[in-house]
C-alpha cells in the first residue's frame, strides 16, 4: 500500500473515533442539568416537544468504552494502513499455525503407514479405516459410498481393472490420474451404418449374445479394422491402454445392443482427476491400500 | 456549534450526514480501487473464452451462485476441503464478481479438474444420480438448449470496455465458435476452469 492510502486510511480511522468522542463530550459540556428535569428545548411540532435532558450515563459510558477498544484494538491488529500492529497478526499466519497444528497432531497417524507397502497396509485394520474415510470424502461421489462404481465410473470392488490392479497400477491412478478416451467408430472413422450393426454383434458374440449371428460374423472383419488397435485381435483390452476387456461380463458403459452402439457411434472419453496435490503421499498411499483392500 | 444550527439548516445536515456514513466507504472500499494487490491478476490469470464466459451467463441465469460460493476462506477446514484459499489477483477479470455468500452447496472456487466432464454433465442432470445425498435442483433443459451465440460478441465488448483484455479478433470469432454448441457444454467448461490457476493445494 502506498503511504498515500496508508495515511489516509489512519486519519479518516482515527478521526472517526476521536470525532464521536469528542461529539459526545461536546454535547454533554453543554448540557445545563446532570438529572432529569421536566425542562424542555423550547421548541413544538403539532403539539410535540422535546425534553432537554443528559444522556443516560450508562449509554455514556458504553460509547465511551468503545471509543476505548477501538483505540486498544488498533493498537494490535492492522487496522491502519501499513501499521502491522503489535501483535504481527494476518490472515495468512493465523491459517499457517492452525495448518501447522493440524499437521503435528494428525501427520504422525498418517506418516506412520506411509512408507508400508500397500498388500501390507490392506491388511492393517487401522490403516483401513483412515483410508475408508479418505475414500468417502475423496472418491465416493464418482465410484459410489460402497465403490461399487456406476455407468461411466468403475466398480472397484471387482477383480475386473481398466489400467491393472496392481498396487503400483493403483498409485499411478490416484497419483496422477488416467485419460480414457475411444473415438468415435474406433479407428475406422468411415464405417457405416451398417458396419456399425455387424461390429455392435460381434462384441455382443463375445458373451454369446449376439442378436444377428450373420451380421456378427461379417462384424469380426470390421472389427480387425476399427477396434483391434486397443481392444486386441480377441477383444481381450489392454490395461496399457485402458482399453477394457470386451469378452468378460463387466461393463462401465450399459451391455446392451443399444449402449454399445452408442459407444461405438460417438465414442467415450472418460477421467479419472489426478489427486496428487490434493492429498498427501502417506494419504495416497494408505488411500490405495483401501481401493487394493476391496478385492484382496 | 449549535444543534440548532445544523437541525434548522437542511443542506449542511445533508453534508454531515454523507460524511458520517462515508467514513467505512473512504477507508474500506475506496482504496482497493488503487491498489496492486486487487488490481493486478495473478500469474497466468486468462479472461474466459467466449464457450466459458456463455457458461457463465448460464451460471447466473440459473442462480447457482445462489447456493454456492466461490472464495475459499483461509481456514484449515476450508482449504483442507477445496485447495489454496481464494486471492484477490484470482478475480480480477470477473465482472461481476460470483462470490455468492450463501453456501447450501459446495464452494466451486476450485472445482475445475476436480471431477471429470461426464461426471459434471451427469451431475447436472440428475444429481442424485451420483450423490445421493444431495439436494441440488436438475437441469435437463441444458442438454437440450443451444447456446444464445449471437450475442456473445456485445457481452464480451462490454467486458472489454470495463477492462477485460479481449482482442479484437477473439471477440470476432467468439459467435462462431460457440455457435450450435449446447447449453451444458458452456456450463461444463465455465466450472472446469474454475480456480485452475493456482493449482496446488496450499
Amino acid at each position: 500500500m502506498s503511504t498515500f492510502w496508508s495515511i489516509w486510511i489512519s486519519v479518516i480511522v482515527l478521526g472517526t473515533v476521536f470525532g464521536c468522542a469528542w461529539l459526545l463530550w461536546a454535547t454533554r459540556k453543554n448540557q445545563t442539568t446532570d438529572v432529569e428535569t421536566d425542562r424542555t428545548m423550547g421548541h413544538s411540532f403539532d403539539g410535540i416537544e422535546e425534553y432537554d435532558n443528559p444522556l443516560p450515563k450508562w449509554w455514556f459510558y458504553l460509547f465511551m468504552a468503545t471509543c476505548v477498544f477501538a483505540l486498544g484494538y488498533l493498537a494490535l491488529y492492522p487496522g491502519l494502513g501499513n501499521y502491522k500492529g503489535l501483535l504481527g497478526w494476518t490472515s495468512t499466519n493465523q491459517w499457517e499455525a492452525e495448518v501447522a497444528a493440524a499437521e503435528e497432531k494428525y501427520g504422525e497417524i498418517y506418516a506412520q503407514y506411509g512408507d508400508t507397502p500397500v498388500p501390507q497396509l490392506a491388511t492393517n485394520e487401522d490403516a483401513l479405516k483412515i483410508g475408508q474415510r479418505l475414500f468417502a470424502n475423496n472418491c465416493a461421489v464418482c465410484h459410489g459410498s460402497a465403490a461399487r462404481g456406476q455407468v461411466g465410473f468403475p466398480n472397484l470392488t471387482d477383480d475386473d481393472w481398466l489400467y491393472g490392479g496392481t498396487p503400483d497400477a493403483i498409485l499411478e491412478t490416484l497419483h496422477n490420474g488416467r485419460m480414457g478416451n475411444m473415438p468415435a467408430k474406433g479407428t475406422m472413422p468411415s464405417m457405416t451404418n451398417e458396419q456399425v450393426d455387424q461390429v455392435v454383434n460381434y462384441v455382443l458374440s463375445f458373451s454369446g449374445r449376439a442378436e444377428d449371428p450373420e451380421a456378427a460374423e461379417a462384424g469380426a472383419q470390421v472389427f480387425q479394422q476399427a477396434c483391434v488397435a486397443c481392444h486386441g485381435p480377441d477383444g481381450k483390452g489392454n490395461q496399457a491402454m485402458g482399453a477394457p476387456n470386451l469378452t468378460d461380463n463387466t461393463w462401465l458403459y450399459g451391455s446392451t445392443y443399444d449402449w454399445i452402439k452408442e459407444t461405438v457411434m460417438n465414442g467415450r472419453q472418460n477421467q479419472m482427476p489426478a489427486q496428487a496435490g490434493r492429498l498427501t503421499e502417506d494419504q495416497i498411499q494408505i488411500l490405495a491400500a483401501y481401493v487394493y483392500s476391496l478385492s484382496n | 456549534m449549535k444543534h440548532e444550527i445544523i437541525e434548522k439548516n437542511i443542506g449542511l445536515m445533508i453534508v454531515l450526514i454523507v460524511l458520517a456514513i462515508s467514513g467505512g466507504f473512504l477507508v474500506e472500499v475506496v482504496p482497493l480501487f488503487f491498489l496492486k494487490q486487487t488490481n493486478e491478476p495473478v500469474e497466468g490469470l486468462e479472461p474466459l473464452s467466449a464457450l466459458e464466459l456463455e457458461g457463465r451467463d448460464i451460471y447466473i441465469r440459473e442462480g447457482c451462485h445462489v447456493c454456492h460460493t466461490q472464495q475459499i476462506r483461509p481456514f484449515r477446514a476450508e482449504t483442507e476441503r477445496y485447495g489454496h484459499y481464494s486471492v484477490a489477483g484470482e478475480f480480477v477479470y470477473d465482472r461481476p464478481f460470483l462470490w455468492g455468500s450463501k453456501r447450501t452447496g459446495p464452494d466451486l472456487a476450485r472445482v475445475g479438474g476436480r471431477y471429470s466432464d461426464a461426471w459434471q454433465r451427469q451431475h447436472l442432470y440428475n444429481p442424485r444420480s451420483v450423490v445421493p445425498e444431495s439436494n441440488m435442483p436438475a437441469f435437463p433443459w441444458l442438454f437440450e438448449n443451444r447456446v444464445d451465440h449471437e450475442s456473445i460478441d456485445d457481452r464480451m465488448q462490454t467486458l472489454q470496455t470495463l477492462g477485460v483484455p479481449y482482442t479484437d479478433e477473439q471477440i470476432a470469432a467468439a459467435s462462431a465458435d460457440i455457435q450450435g454448441k449446447f447449453e451444458i457444454e458452456a456450463l461444463v467448461a465455465y466450472l472446469q476452469q474454475l480456480g485452475t490457476v493456482i493449482s496446488d493445494k496450499r
